[in-house]
């Protein structure tokens, strides 16, 4: 159980708004709002796994969005053959992002520092031109999903509640089992290797294969979040794997605060309500989302939840006057 | 006498046209402390890095308890044994002290391929951990992270991980760099007492704490020995005077 600190208190108030927030959306009518935050929660998802490999393993991977076109195009392609079965879909999206980090991460992973850097993105690229190449899939203008995943009877993914409910589960076991992992040996060897790798191998650790699976994991849990962006958007393109979309995940990450639990989770919501709220000011709000930006990496290191530890630290330290 | 737990024979290695280590052999039996001396560049830590399997020498041979373990990778010669500590301090600065030794401590522990139980309320790991601070006297600073601690205490630290290893052969280079005259005697009040257990190669600039701890000493000069002997056979060579003993007296002047 973790202690109750500001910062701990705040996360756990965040996460139960965003389990009531469909109450919210039917009380006040705003169905904006929920299809607004299913993609918050899929994408937060997709963070959370970069999360694991960036924040807790220091590895820079910048084509982390690959997995999500991945898991995305399982869905859509299965769709398109006529396989609709969730059962047949996701397993098929979990499987197919397991082997692709596997590949790049097997190659990537001998690198490191920039070279690291330019090979996943060179990864990612590619399986974006690949997909864009392929007619019977739509190609470049993606492909509409007509059909979303059907699992039983009882559940309904085109109902906008039943699917944010799927969503925000998956997400809320996907925190849970990275807390899990990070405190485990394993994540202990992942933190020495962000830490110090050189002295990890002296130690006696052969860091390549802890790397490496922290890397499929992740590739795993990102592939799951592309599924369910596919049928959320009820759409797959290869825009999803462009290099951007892995620099959109890198700045959640970073904004939330790399190498905490909830951090990515609270990056992606500011990102994204950022994106909502400043784009319905003016058309070029990337001009005031990128100085944010700088001020976060510039005066506030650990992002938001470092942010929070902080506050929380200034409000117990309250010395008596 | 029983045979040496660590010997180098012909040892070599250049690099480009600088000779590292040239033609180097020496035997260290069990229990001994064994101080290796020599100038600026003479090539101690070059040997120290073939001996922990950093870099491979380029010809001759290690042996290690009766195995011979020159083309060993470094990963795999800290798990029959051998540990090292680092000269220019390189630590988990990120983590606390007592992850640092627990890392260490479960690099020997199997493999890691653990994903779900708590490595923090592992006994098996904090336990050997906790012993191995407390043998350098870092246990009250168990929980601190780790780049808040002075220079000495991290000098300390590095013992304390490679003693959690439980290792038959200690590599010690420069343990005392950098630390203080207050600091440095609490270092070689603690060698005194690790050696009891311990076989040690100490690599050592401080000359008073080599004449102090050592069984026996080494000089290396241009990746050669040019003496081997007791702190007093040493003192006594002229060769090693010139070569060495002279320059740093010399220097400290």
């Amino acid at each position: 159980m973790p202690p109750l600190t500001f910062r701990n208190i705040i996360v756990a108030l965040l996460l139960i708004a965003l389990a009531l927030l469909p109450v919210y959306a039917q009380l006040a009518g705003d169905r904006f709002a929920l299809t607004l935050f299913t993609r918050i929660v899929i994408m937060a998802l997709a963070a959370v796994s970069l999360n694991l490999i960036l924040g807790f393993g220091g590895m820079m991977s910048f084509g982390h969005a690959v997995y999500l076109g991945i898991g995305g195009y399982a869905v859509g392609m299965l769709a398109k053959e006529g396989v609709y079965s969730g059962f047949v879909q996701w397993p098929v999206a979990i499987l197919a992002s397991a082997l692709f980090a596997l590949v790049i991460g097997a190659l990537s992973l001998r690198t490191r520092g920039v070279y690291f850097i330019m090979i996943t993105l060179a990864f990612a690229q590619m399986a974006y031109y690949v997909f864009a190449g392929i007619a019977r899939y739509g190609g470049d203008d993606g492909l509409t999903i007509y059909k979303r995943s059907q699992f039983v009877e009882a559940l309904n993914l085109s109902n906008k509640v039943q699917f944010y409910y799927v969503c925000l589960v998956i997400l809320f076991a996907a925190i849970y089992v990275v807390y899990r992992l990070v405190n485990s040996r394993f994540g202990m060897v992942l933190q020495g290797v962000r830490s110090n790798e050189v002295r990890m191998r002296a130690v006696g650790f052969p860091t390549y294969r802890y790397k490496l699976i922290a890397f499929v994991i992740a590739g795993v849990l990102c592939g799951l979040s592309g599924a369910l962006l596919a049928n959320q958007a009820d759409f797959v393109s290869p825009s999803v794997m462009y290099w951007t979309r892995s620099g959109d995940l890198i700045i959640m990450v970073v904004l939330g605060g790399m190498g905490t639990v909830a951090g990515p989770v609270m990056g992606a919501i500011a990102l994204l309500v950022l994106e909502e709220v400043l784009s319905g000011i003016t058309e070029y709000w990337q001009i005031i989302l990128g100085p944010l930006l700088l001020l976060v990496v510039l005066f506030a290191r650990g992002g938001i939840d470092g942010l929070l530890a902080t506050l929380g630290e200034r409000f117990t330290a309250r010395r008596p006057s | 006498m029983s045979a040496p737990l660590l010997e180098v024979g012909h040892l070599a290695k250049r690099f480009g046209g600088i000779v590292a280590t040239d033609d180097l052999s020496f035997a260290i039996p069990p229990g001994e402390l064994h101080a290796l001396i020599g100038p600026n560049g003479a090539g101690k830590t070059t040997l120290i890095a073939q001996l922990s399997g950093s870099i491979f020498a380029d010809s001759g041979a290690i042996r290690f308890a009766g195995a011979d373990i020159t083309r060993l990778p470094m990963q795999k010669r800290s798990h029959i044994g051998l540990a090292r500590s680092f000269q220019i301090t390189s630590l988990f600065l990120d983590m606390s002290v007592i992850d640092n030794v627990a890392l260490a401590v479960q690099a020997h522990a199997g493999h890691s391929f653990s994903f779900w139980r708590n490595a923090r309320s592992e006994a098996a790991l904090r336990e050997p951990a906790l012993a191995a601070l407390r043998r350098v006297g870092l246990e009250g600073r168990a929980e601190r992270l780790t780049a808040s601690l002075s220079h000495g205490e991290h000098r300390l630290l590095e013992l304390a991980m490679a003693l959690a290893g439980q290792p038959r052969l200690l590599l010690l280079d420069e343990p005392m760099a950098g630390l203080g005259p207050e600091e440095s005697a609490r270092m070689v009040g603690m060698l005194r007492a690790l050696k009891r257990d311990y076989t040690i190669l100490l690599v050592e600039h401080d000359m008073e704490a080599v004449f102090a701890l050592a069984d026996r000493i080494s000089v290396l000069v241009y990746g050669r020995i040019i003496a081997t002997g007791s702190p007093d056979d040493i003192r006594a060579n002229a060769q090693v005077r010139e070569a060495y003993l002279g320059d740093a007296e010399a220097g400290h002047a």
